[in-house]
């Protein structure tokens, strides 16, 4: 039985790992990209990401993932996400990724504020680019300043990956819970447990290991 | 020919008036100290000069090429921006080194990016890159960092930093190099280290426009003064005629405070 657990929660395991790795690709750049949106000077745009953050962060994001899944059935006629295991996965992280990168721009936002000044200003007189500025000077300043932050928001999104069970995608939470549904076993729960734990130390030991790079300047 | 020539900058942030009609000409290897108090608009000449503010109204021209005139109101690309930035070399208060790179890297890294732009980088690059590193090393030796260069900037002291910036500022080779009170966020006892290369780069007729609190350093360093006030200039002359003899009430006024010291 054991054996059989253990076969399925890996089953569970993998899709948990894909919809957390396709997640961060996407809303990692999106999160930038919306970002500097609400830092931008034109203001329309602007206000406009401002309040999709606020609409995104304002609602949970298991609603987000039932409309995301199930209104374009209900208002096309016909379900743009494949019915198979691929479609649910996908549709999870469509909308993960919208949600995470509204989460993600807060955070780069205030991790690029948080680069005094005078570090742009110290650029633009050496004659750098806006360009190079931000490759060469402001980003790794960035990155440093974000690391606490964003290792918060990746653990959470680790455990969030549990919230595809409400659309029936196969993932982990939903493998060890299947086994108290169909044989009464209460153990596989806390098994399941140990493997969140597992891939959150491994995130937390990588995160440490960031933070420690990073040591060198201040 | 004069080196640099401003003429009726005016600026205002709102309807608030920093700057009001100033205009003052320097020679090339002359140094130019600008005193005054807190909000005299002393800090955002330089930034003006710098490109880092753009004057409502007045023109500067550098070697008789007009960089800026308020009265043309087009657009100036950012490229073009470059160039004429380049004319000027800005050691700010605050030092602003990139904490990410070492000294050496924080003077070469501009002449890097620059040199990289340039057609024939590909084929040269090792020598290229040798030779930055050569005048960067120069440089920092100028300053009397040579055993500094490879210390990031949290492991140098202030005076140590504020070298490394002038460094920085110099290795574009600027036409005029300006410093924005650049021992006030010194403690006292570092701020002679830093005076002394300023007094060097003097000495070697390095053009530059000196923003200071230090009166002393200004007479003994200076060749001319201008005294500001509430965005005008007040007083301009050679510096020790303004420092010693001040024909202004107000200058007198803001002198005496020094001197009773």
């Amino acid at each position: 039985m054991f054996w059989t657990v253990t076969q399925s929660l890996l089953n569970g395991l993998l899709t948990t790992f894909e919809i957390f790795i396709l997640t961060l690709a996407f809303a990692l750049p999106l999160g930038l990209i919306l970002a500097f949106g609400t830092m931008s000077k034109f203001k329309p745009l602007s206000a406009l990401i401002q309040i999709l953050v606020w609409v995104i962060r304002g609602t949970p994001l298991m609603l987000q993932l039932i409309v995301i899944f199930y209104g374009p059935g209900m208002w096309l006629g016909h379900n743009i996400w494949s019915g198979d295991e691929a479609g649910r996965i996908m549709a999870t992280v469509v909308a993960f990724s919208i949600n995470y990168a509204c989460y993600f721009s807060v955070i780069f936002r205030g991790g690029i504020e948080g680069v005094p000044a005078g570090q742009s200003e110290a650029g633009l007189v050496l004659g750098m680019t806006k360009t190079q500025i931000f490759f060469k000077i402001t980003l790794l300043q960035m990155i440093k300043r974000i690391v606490p932050p964003m290792s918060n928001e990746i653990i959470t999104l680790v455990k969030d990956t549990s919230l595809a069970r409400i659309i029936a995608a196969y993932e982990l939470t939903f493998a060890g819970y299947s086994f108290m549904k169909s044989a009464g076993l209460t153990w596989p729960l806390f098994y399941t447990g140990v493997f969140y734990l597992l891939f959150v130390g491994i995130l937390t030991l990588l995160f440490n290991y960031v933070e420690k790079k990073l040591d060198y300047f201040r | 020919m004069a080196i640099l020539e401003v003429k009726n900058i005016e600026k205002h942030f709102g309807s608030t008036q920093v700057l009001r009609d100033v205009s003052f000409t320097m020679e090339e290897g002359s140094a130019l100290a600008i005193i005054g108090s807190s909000g005299s608009g002393k800090t955002t000449l330089l930034r003006c000069l710098n490109f880092l503010e753009t004057p409502n109204g007045g023109t500067i021209s550098v070697k008789g090429e007009t960089l800026f005139d308020a009265a043309m109101q087009t657009k100036t690309g950012d490229k073009e921006l470059r160039e004429k930035r380049l004319h000027f070399g800005m050691v700010f208060q605050s030092f602003n080194l990139f904490p990410q790179y070492t000294a050496l890297e924080n003077v070469t890294l501009a002449e890097r990016l620059l040199a990289a732009e340039q057609p024939d980088y590909k084929v040269n690059k090792k020598e290229i890159l040798a030779r930055i590193d050569e005048h960067g090393k120069e440089l920092l030796a100028q300053m009397g960092l040579s055993e500094r260069m490879d210390h990031y900037p949290h492991q140098l002291s202030g005076g140590q930093q504020q070298r490394v910036a002038i460094a920085r500022a110099l290795a574009l080779k600027p036409d005029i190099l300006c410093f924005d009170e650049p021992t006030s966020a010194l403690d006292p006892e570092l701020t002679g280290e830093v005076l002394k290369v300023i007094r060097g780069l003097a000495d070697q007729k390095t053009t530059m426009i000196i923003v200071t609190h230090e009166m002393a350093f200004a007479r003994d360093v200076a060749d001319n003064i201008i005294f500001m006030d509430g965005g005008v200039i007040v007083e301009q002359g050679p510096a020790h005629e303004v420092i010693d003899d001040p024909k202004e009430e107000r200058t007198k006024q803001f002198l005496s405070r020094y001197t009773q010291g």
